[in-house]
């Protein structure tokens, strides 16, 4: 499904990578790990094709991401370091708004239903800005279950979450993959997820 | 979850007005500022000048027009940096719709709350000016077509300045020449008025660059918008 072929990257003069090469196929998940700088977040960002590769292809059901465009972009679903949640809207709206612009219609009940599924029972209506750092994590995680892609990329989704947070997340990955969705992740911390053989990728 | 409902393109553009009004109405300092300043730079004119009916008609339409395109560029800056900052905007680049569509709901809310009020503030202040009521209607008529292209070519220069410090001032100077031909059309048409000419060609002018722009100002400012998230 997502095949990357010979990918090399670079930020400025500095040479990230080079000849990288996986394929990621439905039901599995691949976790990308390396030092502080080795370039994880780059290769994740030119996944979602915000950075170009120096060289090489990303190869998405057989066709180039750049070709694809719209069409790969309606199937994958990318959580980066940045919440994308507003201060000033609530959780409520905010889901609303980010299942909206991923061009899911979410009403009310739905958007409060995957809400208090990742615990922020009685937040849903109170501005982000007065909730708590691991809470804002939680509104913009609750994406992962406004949607239905097949490809998650998950930049770090585990910082500022508590450890009953973090066995959510665990449990959302096992349905995702379960429902033979892909998974490509980074993170500092560990992330178990039963039954599933976890690939790596090292980057150096 | 199963079956999810899609949203449709036009659906989408709402969506994009509709949160960055309800954005624009919780921050209302930033909506007023702007105003504020219009009416402000206006209003200076009459005391700096002085009291001379006559001067002050002929210098009215200029002046509502000079203080209109300095007013859009004070918050255009704000445009796209917010939601650079707090990743929003990462996220409407991988939404599976066309950029162009998103950055057009952003220019449309955009002139709703800083081109919009401007308009309609300029009858009091063209009355401060003692300004004929057709000429007055000219003005306003011009200021509605002219200040959509001001946000639209604006948000141009706002994409491709985004992210870098002292972006604001960069981006006075790479827009205010680009707009020089709306404000040349609608000082023309007051003045055509007012000297017993037809104000048609040049509020017709105006109508063609606010059609230019709504074709092509999105998808530029998707172009640059790409660029500058690298």
């Amino acid at each position: 499904m997502l095949e990357v072929s010979n990918l090399a990257c670079s930020r400025g003069d500095h040479r990230l990578f080079s000849g990288l090469s996986f394929a990621l196929h439905p039901g599995q998940i691949m976790q990308v790990q390396g030092a502080n700088g080795s370039g994880k977040t780059s290769l994740l960002r030119t996944l979602c094709g915000f950075l170009m590769p120096d060289e090489g292809a990303i190869i998405w059901r057989g066709e180039n991401i750049r070709e694809l465009d719209e069409d790969y972009y309606a199937e994958m679903l990318y959580l980066g370091h940045l919440n994308a949640i507003k201060d000033e809207l609530s959780a409520l709206e905010n889901l609303r708004i980010s299942a909206g612009l991923s061009g899911i219609e979410l009403d009310e009940k739905e958007a409060i239903t995957a809400l208090r599924r990742m615990g922020l029972r009685g937040r849903e209506r109170l501005p982000t800005k007065v909730l708590s750092q691991g809470q804002r994590r939680r509104v913009a995680l609750a994406r992962l279950l406004a949607s239905d892609v097949k490809l998650w990329i998950l930049d770090e989704p585990l910082t500022a979450l508590d450890v009953g947070a973090v066995a959510l997340i665990q449990e959302l990955v096992a349905e995702h993959l379960a429902r033979q969705g892909m998974v490509i992740f980074t993170t500092h911390q560990p992330l178990q997820v039963a039954g599933v053989e976890m690939r790596s990728l090292s980057l150096s | 979850m199963t079956d999810m409902k899609r949203s449709s393109m036009l659906g989408l553009l709402v969506l994009v007005i509709r949160r960055d009004l309800v954005l624009a109405m919780r921050r209302r300092a930033d909506v007023l500022t702007t105003l504020i300043f219009f009416v402000m730079v206006v209003s200076l004119f009459p005391l700096g000048v002085g009291p001379e009916m006559s001067m002050l008609r002929k210098m009215a339409a200029g002046v509502l027009w000079v203080a209109a395109l300095l007013s859009s560029m004070l918050s255009l800056g704000r445009l796209f940096s917010a939601d650079y900052l707090d990743g929003t905007l990462e996220q409407m680049m991988l939404a599976p719709q066309s950029l162009s569509m998103l950055v057009l709901g952003k220019m449309v809310a955009h002139w709703m709350v800083s081109g919009l009020p401007l308009v309609l503030m300029a009858p009091v202040l063209g009355l401060q000016f003692d300004m004929p009521a057709q000429a007055l209607g000219v003005l306003i008529l011009g200021l509605l077509l002219g200040t959509p292209v001001l946000s639209m070519v604006g948000a141009i220069g706002a994409a491709l300045t985004l992210g870098l410090r002292g972006g604001g001032v960069l981006l006075s100077l790479l827009v205010l020449p680009l707009c020089i031909p709306v404000l040349i059309f609608g000082t023309g048409a007051v003045e055509a008025v007012s000297t017993g000419l037809s104000a048609a060609s040049h509020l017709s002018l105006l109508g063609a660059l606010l059609v230019l722009a709504l074709v092509f100002t999105p998808w530029v400012t998707a172009q640059a918008l790409r660029i500058s998230m690298e």
